[in-house]
C-alpha cells in the first residue's frame, strides 16, 4: 500500500440549492497525498476544490467515503481533533490579539508553557521574515505581512498537513510571485505536505509536485505540472490550464482532418492511427516561417497583435474561420513588422509537438 | 495645498452646522433642567414645599449618611433603597443578557428575510402602550391571576402565590421592557462577526468552549457592554415597573424620587437622589468610554 499522508476514498458531497435541487460538490473523489508532496487543487469556481479542502480540514463532513490521514480515519473527527491546519484565504487573524498571540494560538490551546511558547513564535515568525512584531496588531500590518502571519500561525504546531485555501489571491502581482517561491521554499525545509487550492493556473504550475485538475466534483487530470500542459487527458484540462488551439477531426495516419478541410500533421503511434480525436497545438509551439517547407503550417490572417511584454500575442484566423492563437517571442520583430503589414502569417508546428486527445476521452 | 485647507475648513463650517440644531435643544432642554438640578440639590427645602436659598448639604447626607441633626436622626431606608434599586439594575442587565444572546446568534444564521422577519418582532411591542403591556402582567400575575389560577385549578397549590408585587415581579416586568434594547446591540456585533475566525480558531486546535471564551466572547463583548449600560441605566431610574407591578410593597430609586417631587414636595432632596443616579450613570459611561476608547486605539495605531 502506497504510504500517503491523505488519502480520500469515494468522497462525495451534495449540497442543496436554494432552489430545491442539489448540487454535487464532490462526486466520489479517490485522492492519494504523497509526505512532503506539494499538491496543488486547480479548477474554476464550483469545481469542488474548497469543498474537498473542508472535507479534509473537517469542517464540511463527507456523505460518503472516508478520509485517512496518516493511516489514521479521520472521517467523523471534529476540526479541532485533526492534525490539520489551514492558512484561509482571508488571513482569519484574529484582530484582538497581538501578532504573537495569534501566532502562538496553537500553542496556547494545546497547553505550551509561555516562556516555551514565546521562543517558538519568535522562531515561526523569523521563518515568515516578521521578526520581532510580535507585539503588533494584524490591522497595522500589509496585506503581505497578515498573510506571513497566517503562514506562522498555521505551522508552528508543525501540523501532518497544511491546507492553503487561495491564499495569494488578495495580494499584487509582484507579492504573489514572491510569496509562490517563498511557500515552495518554506514547504521543502518543512518536510510537510501542502495542499493548495488555486484558481490560477500559473500559480499552480509554478509551485507544485503535482496537480489535480477538478471540475464538477471529479478529478480530470492528476499529474506533473509538466504533464498536465503538455499531455492534457481532456479538453477540459486543455483548455483550462493554459492557452490552446484545439482542432476536432477524423484521424487518418499521421493527419488529423477536420470537417472544414483543415489538416494537422501529427507522429503516429499505437492507438491513434484512426478514430475520433482533438490535436492540441499550445501557442506558443506556432512559430513563424517565410517558407515553411520543412514544417507543416497554418496560413492565416491575422485579426490583432498584441504586446504582452515578453512576446506578441496573435489573434488569427484560417482560411476556414477557424480561429487560432499564437505567440511570437518579442525578439523577433522583423517578422512582427512584416505580419503587421501584410496581416497575414504563416505559422508553422512540430507534428512532435501536436498533442491529441482521443475524443472518448471527453466522452463524446 | 491652499485649496485643500479652504476645503477642510469649508468641511468644518458644514460639520458645525449641522450640529448646530441637535447641540441648541441640548443645551435647552438637558444642561439647563440639569444645572437647575444640581442648583437645588444643594438647597434647603421650604416648609410648604419649594426652596429656601441657603446652602444645605443635608440633602446629600440623608442619603449617605450625615443627616441634618437638627431635624432627624440618620436613616439607611434610603441607601437601601438606592442598593436594592443597583440590584435590580443588575439581574435586569443579567437577566435581558441571558435572554438576548443566545437569540442573537440563531437570528443571525436566519435568511434575509427571516432576519428582518424577526428583527421586526422585536420592535412590535413598542407600537403599544408601555402602561398597558404592564398591566397584562398585573393580570397574569395577581392573586386571581391566570397562574394563580391555573395552579390552584390543576392543584398543585392550594393557596395563591404571591407572585406579584415582589422584587421578582419587578424583574420580570424590566426585563420584558427592556429585552429590545438590550437586543439590538448585542445582535449588532453578533452579526458583525467573522465566522471565519471562529473556523480557524477551531481548526488550529481550539475546542468549542475555548473558541467561545477565547474568540466570539472578546469580538461581541463591545455589544455586550453596549446592551449592558442601555439597560441598566434607565433600568435604574425606571419608577413605572414598580409603581405597577412593585404595588407600595417594594420600591425602587424612580418612585422615591417622584414621590419627593410629587407627594412630599421636597424638591432639594428629589435632586439629590435623582443627582446620586446620575452619578453613578457618568461613573459607567465613563468606564465605557474609555475602554472602547483604549481598543479604538489599539485598532489605530
Amino acid at each position: 500500500m502506497r504510504d500517503s499522508i491523505v488519502r480520500l476514498e469515494g468522497a462525495a458531497k451534495t449540497f442543496p440549492t436554494p432552489e430545491g435541487l442539489s448540487v454535487t460538490a464532490l462526486d466520489a473523489i479517490d485522492l492519494d497525498v504523497d509526505r512532503n508532496e506539494f499538491l496543488t487543487l486547480l479548477g474554476p469556481s464550483g469545481c469542488g476544490k474548497t469543498t474537498l479542502l473542508q472535507a479534509i480540514s473537517g469542517f464540511v463532513e463527507l456523505d460518503a467515503g472516508r478520509i485517512l490521514i496518516d493511516g489514521e480515519d479521520m472521517t467523523t473527527r471534529p476540526p479541532y481533533r485533526r492534525p490539520v491546519n489551514t492558512v484561509f484565504q482571508n488571513y482569519a487573524l484574529f484582530p484582538h490579539m497581538t501578532v504573537g498571540e495569534n501566532t502562538g494560538y496553537a500553542l496556547e490551546v494545546g497547553g505550551v508553557a509561555k516562556s516555551e511558547r514565546m521562543k517558538q513564535v519568535a522562531a515561526a515568525l523569523d521563518m515568515v521574515g516578521l521578526t520581532g512584531l510580535e507585539g503588533r496588531r494584524p490591522r497595522q500590518l500589509s496585506g503581505g505581512q497578515q498573510q506571513r502571519v497566517a503562514l506562522a500561525r498555521a505551522i508552528i504546531a508543525r501540523p501532518k498537513l497544511l491546507l492553503l485555501d487561495e491564499p495569494l489571491s488578495a495580494l499584487d502581482k509582484n507579492l504573489r510571485q514572491s510569496m509562490q517561491i517563498e511557500l515552495k521554499t518554506l514547504q521543502s525545509e518543512l518536510g510537510i505536505s501542502f495542499i493548495f487550492v488555486t484558481h490560477d493556473q500559473q500559480e499552480a504550475l509554478t509551485m507544485s509536485d503535482r496537480v489535480a485538475v477538478l471540475s464538477g466534483g471529479r478529478i480530470q487530470q492528476l499529474d506533473t505540472p509538466r504533464n498536465i500542459y503538455d499531455r492534457p487527458n481532456n479538453s477540459f484540462v486543455a483548455t483550462f490550464v493554459g492557452a490552446s488551439n484545439l482542432f476536432e477531426g477524423q484521424l487518418d495516419n499521421g493527419w488529423l482532418l477536420t470537417s472544414d478541410g483543415t489538416a494537422i500533421r501529427y507522429v503516429p503511434s499505437v492507438g491513434n492511427v484512426s478514430g475520433k480525436a482533438r490535436a492540441l497545438i499550445r501557442p506558443e509551439q506556432f512559430f513563424i516561417s517565410r517558407e515553411g517547407r520543412d514544417h507543416p503550417f497554418l496560413d492565416v490572417e491575422v485579426e490583432q497583435l498584441v504586446f504582452v511584454g515578453s512576446s506578441f500575442e496573435l489573434f488569427g484566423h484560417t482560411a476556414e474561420g477557424r480561429k487560432v492563437i499564437a505567440e511570437i517571442p518579442a525578439g523577433r520583430r522583423s517578422f512582427v513588422g512584416e505580419v503587421e503589414q501584410t496581416r497575414k502569417a504563416r505559422l508553422s508546428y512540430d507534428p512532435a509537438a501536436v498533442h491529441l486527445i482521443r475524443c472518448d476521452a471527453d466522452g463524446i | 495645498m491652499a485649496s485643500d485647507m479652504s476645503l477642510a475648513g469649508r468641511r468644518r463650517v458644514q460639520l458645525a452646522l449641522l450640529l448646530t440644531p441637535v447641540s441648541l435643544f441640548f443645551a435647552v432642554f438637558f444642561l439647563g433642567p440639569l444645572t437647575i438640578m444640581i442648583v437645588t440639590s444643594f438647597l434647603a427645602p421650604g416648609l410648604y414645599g419649594g426652596v429656601e436659598w441657603v446652602f444645605y448639604p443635608h440633602n446629600y447626607g440623608r442619603i449617605l449618611g450625615f443627616a441634618d441633626p437638627a431635624f432627624e436622626v440618620f436613616d439607611p431606608v434610603y441607601l437601601s433603597i438606592f442598593l436594592r434599586s443597583l440590584k435590580i439594575a443588575a439581574f435586569t442587565v443579567i437577566a435581558t443578557l441571558f435572554v438576548c444572546y443566545p437569540a442573537a446568534f440563531c437570528i443571525a444564521r436566519l435568511s434575509e428575510r427571516w432576519k428582518n422577519f424577526c428583527l421586526f418582532l422585536i420592535t412590535l411591542p413598542f407600537f403599544t402602550s408601555l402602561i398597558v403591556r404592564l398591566f397584562i402582567w398585573v393580570l397574569i400575575l395577581r392573586q386571581t391571576g391566570i397562574v394563580n389560577e391555573a395552579l390552584l385549578a390543576g392543584g398543585i397549590i392550594d393557596r395563591p402565590l404571591e407572585l406579584i408585587y415582589t422584587d421578582g415581579a419587578i424583574v420580570l416586568g424590566m426585563v420584558y421592557i427592556f429585552i429590545p434594547f438590550m437586543f439590538m446591540p448585542v445582535y449588532a456585533s453578533v452579526e458583525k462577526l467573522d465566522w471565519t475566525l471562529v473556523r480557524a480558531s477551531l481548526d488550529l486546535g481550539a475546542g468549542p468552549i475555548r473558541t467561545f471564551v477565547r474568540i466570539i466572547l472578546p469580538l461581541t463583548a463591545p455589544g455586550i457592554a453596549g446592551g449592558a449600560i442601555i439597560v441598566f441605566i434607565p433600568a435604574l431610574g425606571n419608577f413605572v415597573v414598580p409603581a405597577v407591578l412593585g404595588g407600595a410593597k417594594v420600591m425602587m430609586l424612580g418612585n422615591l424620587i417622584e414621590q419627593q417631587f410629587l407627594s412630599a414636595r421636597n424638591w432639594p432632596f428629589g435632586s439629590a437622589l435623582a443627582m446620586m443616579v446620575m452619578s453613578v450613570m457618568l461613573v459607567l459611561l465613563f468606564i465605557y468610554v474609555v475602554a472602547s476608547g483604549r481598543r479604538g486605539a489599539d485598532v489605530m495605531n
